[in-house]
């Protein structure tokens, strides 16, 4: 049990959530609350180790998985921004149909053998920096390193661009955007799509680079719904959902990790011996998510942290006030 | 008397000879169920202000949103400078140079002046560069005197500085007709001055304004011109507002002859019906609404209770209710404690509520008007019988008081929703009155009545202090708590700010925004 090597195993790992919460995040600063992130990176995992295994080009599959989840996640969009359903029950609905589908369409994909991965390699001076080289630079995936610009890119796109600001307003306030010509339906559809393209990528980062395979629905094992609570936890904002991510998949790996070794730190390793141990821990992760999520259901509570204050509500324009 | 007549008896009085920029013909425009503006014309002249008065529900916020593109008319066309337009969304009228400033304001709280400002511009094209843009808005603030900072978050600004960044906005985009909806609703007396001085200056630089509202005194004060709007109809149009009385202006508002000055018999308060001491409360955002308010209100007196909204008013109704947790100090009801118990506890104790939102809170709007007034008293002879409810007592019940309330519907089984704002609030004044109730905690009693129906709720309230009843009125029209109040206390962040028995109105606004009113008088 390497601290480094359970540290850079754990930004590998974050790097899913981190994709998957950065584009829950777009989704929701726009006012659209998408619970089918499972869904969409099952769809994700599936279309990857697919396509890259049906045409050996790992490159493709990422494509394709972007495309198909952000083509899912349209139907979220249209039910919920055109035809104003709830977005609970549509997002749950969408989680359904996209772990039905790529239990389908996977059927047999365990067995396709091995495929051709993304690459891995170091970032050379950086690599030399003592510890956060080695947890952060040293052999990791392409995705990554992505996930690394990915995280103020977002920040910085949101915050300090007109874009962003549009964004930020669809999801405040969408009656002010609308009465200045800001199309508040288009942007709507188009974060939902966001969301969609990274989610996929976090399921394709998942069943290309990380944990390489398709093993059902257990390839995300729920890591959607660890997404979707932690934009809550992140209040938001992409700096602290990168903060949570990382934390997250660090967590993951050292929960993993620690049932490994007989003995830990010279003593008689419980994890080790006792595996009820290792389910409680096990446990810990999706245990935090179900409390955020109670916890950040309360619409109080919401708005307090800090909330989109139009989430969850659809626009429709000249209702009330107008 | 007809309206043509008094139409033609103004037109005689000569106005200058401008050119009119905007002539609405005709326009008539349908609501499910409303027809919310029916072969309305309206012309409005290059650089005057020209107010657009009616009673609440006349037309004229649907009116000026068609002006602004927001809505389509049915039927009927729009010219600008003489020439015929059409415009299918806001963005269109603003391009025209037509800006509104909506009753509600159209602002993200969380997004800064500047950001505000540029929502939806093509300029800055990607990098919002903020601080550049700071510059531009506040040169545009400086030149028409809207003092407002740039930087801040909209959230942080009072509402008369966030009307200022409404205003801002429609400038910035280069707007030469500015339609103001009810600007006045939500500020001070002293803001509204400070509103006026910036209409004037925008009119003299040559800004056409069209300034709506329902109350005469202000288009008195403010407007070069008047068209007056009734049930969507035009009733008077473009007459010079000088030399208009407030009688005239009203009759052609309401219709009929309204009568401004109603008899309160002199009367000595009694003990203390209401005692409301220290309270803390919390909004539902979970920051402090109430912060150690106290009051009393005593029998046989009418206390009004002023402040411009949000500081604390609907918490405070809310705690002495008890749909509302008191953090810190109590209410006290003729000698028992009432804060953070149930609701029920105070209504058995002689608690009588006139809720803000009649058609929520106050009534229930598929229930029928018999339902409606058994609320209170279902549980009690002779309507309940046993586990049962005596239909019979009931409809009998509710006939009394459709009598005695002049309740306009056809029968007691009409569903509560049908009834007008007017006849529904007298639904829930029959059921909270016939209770003899000791404390009358009346929310904006009048609030988007017709000048009709506002005469009657008075007369109500007037008739329980008569009868020894406290109330309690809290509201935002600062005339009616002149006039019905004996005492008035302030609210503002959720602190009394003093109280004045005078009805001295300057006084009363300077406590709104703020000053306590031992400053006020130490200051003099
Ligand atoms: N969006 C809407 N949907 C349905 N009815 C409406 C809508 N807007 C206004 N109305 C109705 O049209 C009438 C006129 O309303 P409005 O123009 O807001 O009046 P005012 O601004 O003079 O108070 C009212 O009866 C109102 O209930
Ligand atoms: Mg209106």
């Amino acid at each position: 049990m390497d601290p480094i090597i359970i540290l850079q195993a754990g930004v590998a790992s974050g790097t899913v959530l981190l994709f998957a919460t950065i584009g829950e995040l777009f989704a929701e600063r726009a006012g659209v609350l998408n619970l089918g992130v499972e869904g969409m990176m099952l769809i994700g995992a599936m279309s990857a180790f697919s396509i890259a295994s049906a045409t050996g080009n790992p490159w493709l599959g990422l494509l394709v998985a972007m495309l198909a989840a952000g083509l899912i996640s349209q139907i979220h969009a249209l039910i919920t921004i055109t035809l104003q359903a709830d977005q609970v029950v549509s997002g749950l609905s969408l989680t359904f149909l996209g772990t039905g589908i790529s239990l389908v369409l996977g059927e047999g994909l365990s067995k396709a053998g091995t495929i051709s991965l993304l690459p891995n390699f170091s970032i050379p001076l950086l690599a030399q920096i003592p510890l956060l080289g080695p947890i952060f630079f040293t052999n990791q995936s392409i995705l990554v390193y992505a996930g690394y610009l990915l995280t103020p890119l977002a920040w910085y796109y949101i915050n300090h661009t007109r874009p962003g600001a549009h964004l930020r307003a669809v999801g405040e306030h969408p009656a002010a955007a609308d009465s200045l010509g800001v199309n508040v339906q288009g942007l709507r559809y188009f974060y939902v799509f966001v969301g969609g393209v990274l989610a996929g990528l976090a399921g394709a980062t998942i069943s290309l680079a990380i944990s390489p395979g398709w093993f059902s629905e257990l390839t995300t094992a729920g890591q959607g719904w660890i997404a979707v609570g932690l934009v809550i936890f992140a209040q938001w904002d992409p700096l602290r959902a990168a903060f949570g991510s990382y934390t997250f998949g660090a967590l993951r790996r050292l929960i993993l990790d620690i049932q490994g070794p007989t003995t830990l730190l010279g003593l008689r390793n419980p994890f080790y011996y006792n595996p009820y141990w290792g389910f409680f821990l096990q446990m810990l992760p999706y245990a935090f998510t179900i409390i955020v999520l109670v916890i950040g259901s309360r619409e109080a509570v919401r708005k307090r942290l800090g909330a989109p204050a139009a989430l969850g509500t659809p626009y429709i324009r000249g209702e009330r006030g107008l | 008397m007809s309206e043509s007549q008094a139409t033609a008896v103004y037109n005689a009085t000569s106005s200058p000879p401008r050119p009119p920029v905007i002539q609405m013909l005709g326009i008539v425009k349908r609501f499910p169920g409303v027809l919310a503006n029916d072969h309305a014309d309206f012309e409005v002249l290059e650089g005057e202000i020209h107010a657009l008065l009616g009673e609440n529900g006349a037309g004229k916020s649907t009116l000026m949103n068609i002006l602004a593109g927001l809505y389509r008319q049915d039927a009927g066309m729009i010219l600008l400078r003489g020439k015929p337009v059409t415009f299918s969304s806001p963005r269109d009228a603003i391009q025209a140079g037509i800006g509104m400033v909506h009753q509600h304001f159209m602002l993200v709280p969380s997004q800064t002046v500047t950001e505000n400002i540029l929502l939806g511009l093509d300029e800055p094209r990607f990098l919002l560069r903020l601080s550049e843009f700071d510059r531009k808005v506040a040169e545009v603030s400086e030149r028409f005197g809207l003092k407002v900072d740039p930087r801040a978050k909209v959230w942080q600004l009072s509402v008369g500085e966030q009307q200022r960044v409404e205003i801002l906005k429609m400038l910035y985009r280069g707007a030469e007709i500015l339609i103001m909806d009810e600007p006045t609703a939500v500020l001070a007396p002293q803001e509204i001055e400070g509103l006026f001085t910036t209409l004037r200056a925008m009119a003299a630089e040559g800004k056409t304004i069209i300034f709506i509202s329902h109350k005469l005194q202000e288009v008195m004060a403010i407007a070069d011109r008047v068209t007056v709007l009734r049930k969507g109809k035009v009733t008077a149009s473009g007459v010079p507002a000088r030399g208009m009385s407030r009688a005239e202006l009203a009759r052609l508002m309401v219709g009929r002859d309204v009568l401004f000055h109603l008899e309160k018999e002199a009367k000595t308060p009694g003990e203390v019906v209401l005692s409301v001491q220290d309270v803390y409360a919390e909004n539902d955002k979970g920051l402090p609404a109430l912060r150690g308010l106290s009051l009393e209100v005593r029998s046989g007196e009418i206390v009004g209770l002023a402040g411009v909204a949000g500081n604390g008013q609907r918490e405070l109704s809310q705690v002495i209710t008890g749909l509302r947790k008191c953090l810190k100090g109590q209410v006290w009801l003729s000698g028992e404690l009432v804060s953070n118990k149930p609701v029920q506890f105070g209504i058995q104790r002689g608690l009588a509520y006139i809720p803000e939102d009649r058609h929520q809170v106050g009534s229930a709007p598929n229930l029928s008007i018999t339902d409606n007034v058994i609320m209170k008293s279902y549980n009690k002879e002779p309507i309940a019988h046993g586990w049962m409810i005596d239909m019979t007592a009931a409809t009998r019940f509710a006939e009394d008081l459709k009598e005695a309330y002049e309740i306009m519907a056809p029968t007691v089984r009409t569903p509560a929703r049908l009834l007008s704002g007017g006849n529904l609030q007298r639904v829930i004044l029959a059921r909270e009155i016939s209770g003899k109730p000791r404390l009358i905690l009346a929310v904006q009693p009048t609030r988007g009545l017709d000048v009709g129906a506002i005469e009657g709720v008075q007369r109500l309230l007037l008739a329980q202090r008569a009868a020894g009843a406290a109330v309690l009125l809290i509201s935002e029209e600062l005339e009616e708590l002149i006039s019905l109040s004996d005492r008035i206390y302030v609210i503002y962040e959720g602190q009394i700010m003093g109280q004045v028995t005078d009805g001295n109105i300057e006084k009363i606004g300077l406590m709104m925004t703020g000053t306590p009113l031992s400053q006020i008088e130490t200051g003099d």
